[in-house]
Order: structure tokens, then C-alpha cells, then sequence
């Protein structure tokens, strides 16, 4: 099978609460209308959109922290979509996340190492000590980090601990939701450089979900281009920023501004 | 001459380190003039200083700020304040923090020319429908009304743009002003924020971190570095041919996806450690 992931057909509604009533339900509103793609395993996809696009849900609904309404999920020819959360437990290992703010997603009070440590536990692994320091290793931190608390390290290291938290998992697919958005550049490329380098080792597939266009190009080996829910185009990346097909991906790319003063940008 | 001129602004942490080393740098009425570095680098603070809105864990030690030749250090706080008030405006980062959720948004904007300038309350409502108007808010009206939650990212930023623009004044400090918003967003609002300025021959200094941004909307920039200014030149030649290590260096990493190979590249340990022997350089002349 060359496909880690195959997506049909899928739905997804959230309800509203801004517009709910005092009594009675809230309204849906509907944010993914209809997605049919697949991940094929080695992959770096990346999913481009605009806010509002549906491209975190997306992300939410393929590692089942949101079930879709309808459609099918299949994760390893398993149908995830609908499984409750007894029958995911030994799969959430097999899929990871690493989330956009480390600042939110690292609990301020736990060490660097326990923060590690506590999924592995959880999933039953044996060596658990061996297996934070060899995730540290891959992240390039110091094995003295583990005793560190977030708020001790610069926001490119506290990624950097995002990263080794999922990749200590040994998981084969892993999800980054606008990992390296709050970096300063110098971070974010290394942060970059040391994704596509654990995806090459590890032999891991992502899904890279960005809103930067320069970002994708750089990491993905394929993109998804969502708007307003639905993709509007899905094609490997050379192919892409050679010649986008959707308008909406041609406004995308034109929206970037380049470093370069004589870029025309009307 | 110069609208805001400022020369070697010290400001440390109260008993402590340098946060800003001898700053200087000068915008002329209306130019858009770009201060860019990594976080940290002191940025903001400068702005911060400018518009007297300092924490109090940090205070500035020496120095002037020139505000159309009036050092705004040297007078009384509350000259200072008023002077501040009626000639500068600040358009924040973050548009939803910016404004108070629990009032609609047509007092936010007014109430400043109500409170401070002493404007009739029917005139600054009069100014706030045509600036509403001017950032191309298509029913002012009935957007005066809203509360900040039930506008979106971009409305709520256009709001705060007019909201800075009220009162005329003479100099805007917009301190990352698009970095909340996605691409195509913040390709509007950048738009309508020179628009503005240049209509308005506003000077603004513009914090950022995006050098695509800085690229398109400014005509000067400053480089920070721990609070240094590395190098201050204007945009052709940065772009063309910038003069410091480290000015290279966050080029080289700056995303660029029509040339994905030399873009992204981090900065490396070499330019860090020459532009830290500088500081360190900076700091033993100082005698600190």
C-alpha cells in the first residue's frame, strides 16, 4: 500500500455558538465540504489556505480530535472516521501532532523531559529515560534540556521539544498546524531544516499545515490548496509554483511579499 | 528636516542590562521607516519610548527624542503626554486585544478626540464615519455600532488604522500590524495603511519582522541587534547590496518561494558571534 492516508468524500460541521439559541441546539455551520484527497506515505504535504479556510480542521479531523460528519478517513486501510476513542487509543500513537504554539502546548509547570516522557508512558513503552534523551538527540538539544522548564528555553527550542514529544512515539505520520508561524526567521529555518531532515531519516510522512506559501515550497513535497472548505487544488509542489491552476492560489502567491523592491505587487 | 529624530537613546532595565544601545535614527515627514531584527532585538521598545509608553521595569537613562525639534525628554511628563497625544498615534499588532470587547467600536475611535482634543462630540462622530469611510468600511454606520467580536481580523485592524488616524496625526508608530493576519489580508491593510500615510504625509515608523513587508512599504529601515541598530539605510540599497553580516544573513533566511534554494537559510554561528563581539564592543566604550 502506497497510501498512508486515503480521504473521501469528507464533511465536517461544527456548531455555532455564537448563534446559539437560550433553549435548543446551535446552528451548524459546515467547514469542510466534501474533501477527497490521499496522503501517500514518504510525503510532505503541505495545506495552504487562508484563515477560515477548514485547513486546522482538516488536520484536527485526519489525527480524529474532530469526527467528521460524513465521508470516510482511512488511516493504514483502516476506517478511522466514526471510532470511538477505546478503539483509537493503540492508533494515536501511529499518528502525532506538533502544535502551533509551544508556549500553550507545553505545560509550564513539567520539565522538558517529563513533558516527553509522559505520552511514551502512556503508550506503555519500556526505557523511557533512553527514549527522551535519543528524542533530544534527533531535535539537537542538549540531554541536559530534560531538566529544564519551557519557559527556560527561546521559542525555537521549545518547538524543538514539540517535535521530539512526537517523534519519541516513533509514530509513521505526524501532523505540524503552523509550527514555525510565531519563530523569527533565523528559527524558523532551522526549525524547517530539522523537519525535512527527521522526515528523511525517520521516514516519517507529514502534513505541514501553513499559511506561508514560501514555507510549503521549501518542506512539501505536494500540496493541498484549501478555500473555504473545499480543496481547489492538490498537485506536487514544482508543479504548483510553476503554474497554479485556481485563481485563488494564483492570489495567494501573488499576496506574498517578496524581499525585493521591485517586486510589482498591486 | 526630520519629523522625529532620535539620538542615542539609551534605555535600560532598572538596575539592570541595556536594552537599547545609543539608538539613533531620523523620519522625515512623510516617509515610512522600517525597524526590523529579530524578537528581542528591541523593536518595539523603541516605539514604546517614543510614545511614552515605556513598563516601568525600564526606564530610559540618556539620550533625546526630537519630536519636529522638541526634545519630548526634556519637558514636564504631562507637556510631554499632551504633546504626544495630539501628535502621534499607534497602530498595535493585535486587533482584538487592541479594542475593549465590552464597548461598541464608534466610542473607541471617538472618545479619544472627545477626551483629549475637546472635540464636539457630533464632530468626532462626523470624522470617524468619513475615516471608517476612508479604509473602505462599506457601512460605517451600522460598524460603529458592532462590537469587536462580530467583526472580522481585517475589519477589526481598519478600524484601529482610521482609529489612528483621527486626529491627524503627525507621526504613527505601527508596531507588527499585520502579523495576525493571513496573506491576502494583510496585503489589503498594508495597502490602505500607505495609502493613508501618504495621503495624510504621515511619518510612521513600521515594526517588523518581515522583510517582504518592509520591501514594500518602507523607504528607510533600521536593522536591531540587542538593541543596537546594526546598519540604517534606505530599502534599494538594503535589498541590493546590504552592508552588514548580519543584515546578509536575515536576508539569506528570509522566506522567499521564487527561490526556495537560497531562502530560509538560518543565521549563521559566525555572523551571531561577530555582531555579539560588536555589542560587547558597544557596551565596553559605553563603560557598562
Amino acid at each position: 500500500m502506497t497510501e498512508i492516508y486515503r480521504v473521501e468524500g469528507l464533511h465536517l460541521s461544527l456548531a455555532d455558538m455564537t448563534r446559539k439559541p437560550l433553549l435548543g441546539a446551535a446552528p451548524r455551520i459546515e467547514i469542510l465540504k466534501g474533501l477527497d484527497f490521499t496522503i501517500p506515505r514518504g510525503a510532505v504535504m503541505g495545506i495552504v489556505g487562508g484563515s477560515g479556510s477548514g485547513k486546522s480542521t482538516l488536520g484536527r479531523a485526519l489525527v480524529r480530535l474532530l469526527e467528521p460528519s460524513s465521508g470516510s478517513i482511512r488511516f493504514e486501510g483502516t476506517d478511522i472516521t466514526h471510532l470511538g476513542e477505546a478503539a483509537l487509543r493503540p492508533l494515536r500513537r501511529r499518528f502525532q501532532m506538533i502544535f502551533q504554539d509551544p508556549m500553550s502546548s507545553l505545560n509550564p509547570r513539567h520539565r522538558v523531559g517529563g513533558i516527553i516522557a509522559a505520552p511514551l508512558r502512556l503508550h506503555g513503552f519500556d526505557d523511557v529515560a533512553a527514549r527522551v534523551d535519543r528524542a533530544l538527540d534527533h531535535v539537537g538539544l542538549p540531554r541536559g534540556f530534560a531538566a529544564r522548564y519551557p519557559h527556560e528555553l527561546s521559542g525555537g527550542q521549545r518547538q524543538r521539544v514539540g517535535i521530539a514529544r512526537a517523534i519519541a512515539l516513533e509514530p509513521e505520520f505526524i501532523l505540524a498546524d503552523e509550527i514555525v508561524s510565531g519563530l523569527d526567521v533565523s528559527s524558523q529555518a532551522q526549525v524547517l531544516n530539522l523537519l525535512g531532515g527527521l522526515v528523511r531519516d525517520l521516514g516519517l510522512t507529514l502534513a505541514f499545515i501553513s499559511h506561508d506559501l514560501s514555507v510549503i515550497r521549501r518542506l512539501c513535497s505536494r500540496v493541498i490548496v484549501l478555500y473555504q472548505g473545499r480543496i481547489v487544488e492538490d498537485r506536487e509542489t514544482a508543479a504548483l509554483f510553476a503554474d497554479p491552476q485556481a485563481a485563488y492560489t494564483r492570489e495567494l502567491l501573488d499576496a506574498i511579499p517578496l524581499p525585493d523592491p521591485d517586486q510589482p505587487w498591486t | 528636516m526630520s519629523y522625529l529624530s532620535i539620538r542615542d537613546l539609551e534605555v535600560r532595565l532598572k538596575g539592570g542590562g541595556r536594552l537599547l544601545r545609543r539608538v539613533s535614527l531620523d523620519v522625515a515627514r512623510g516617509e515610512v521607516h522600517g525597524l526590523v531584527g529579530e524578537s528581542g532585538a528591541g523593536k518595539s521598545m523603541i516605539g514604546k519610548a517614543v510614545l511614552g509608553t515605556l513598563p516601568r521595569s525600564v526606564e530610559i537613562v540618556s539620550g533625546q527624542i526630537l519630536l519636529d525639534g522638541t526634545d519630548l525628554l526634556a519637558m514636564h511628563p504631562a507637556a510631554r503626554r499632551r504633546l504626544i497625544g495630539a501628535t502621534c498615534a499607534l497602530i498595535p499588532q493585535d486587533p482584538l486585544t487592541a479594542l475593549n470587547p465590552a464597548h461598541r467600536v464608534g466610542p473607541q475611535i471617538t472618545d479619544r478626540l472627545v477626551d483629549i482634543l475637546r472635540w464636539p462630540r457630533a464632530k468626532a462622530e462626523a470624522r470617524a464615519r468619513e475615516l471608517l469611510a476612508e479604509v473602505q468600511i462599506a457601512e460605517p454606520e451600522r460598524v460603529m455600532r458592532c462590537y469587536p467580536h462580530e467583526l472580522s481580523g481585517g475589519m477589526r485592524q481598519r478600524i484601529l488604522i482610521a482609529s489612528a488616524f483621527a486626529a491627524e496625526p503627525k507621526l504613527i508608530v505601527a508596531d507588527e500590524p499585520t502579523t495576525a493576519l493571513d496573506v491576502t489580508v494583510q496585503k489589503q491593510i498594508l495597502k490602505l495603511i500607505q495609502a493613508m500615510q501618504e495621503r495624510h504625509g504621515t511619518a510612521l515608523l513600521f515594526v517588523t519582522h518581515d522583510l517582504g513587508v518592509v520591501s514594500k512599504i518602507c523607504q528607510r529601515l533600521s536593522v536591531l541587534y540587542a538593541g543596537m541598530v546594526v546598519e540604517d539605510t534606505d530599502v534599494r540599497t538594503f535589498f541590493r547590496a546590504p552592508q552588514h553580516p548580519y543584515s546578509r544573513a536575515l536576508l539569506a533566511a528570509t522566506p522567499k518561494y521564487t527561490d526556495p534554494t537560497h531562502s530560509l537559510t538560518p543565521v549563521p554561528e559566525a555572523v551571531i558571534a561577530t555582531v555579539r563581539a560588536e555589542v560587547a564592543e558597544a557596551d565596553r566604550r559605553a563603560g557598562a
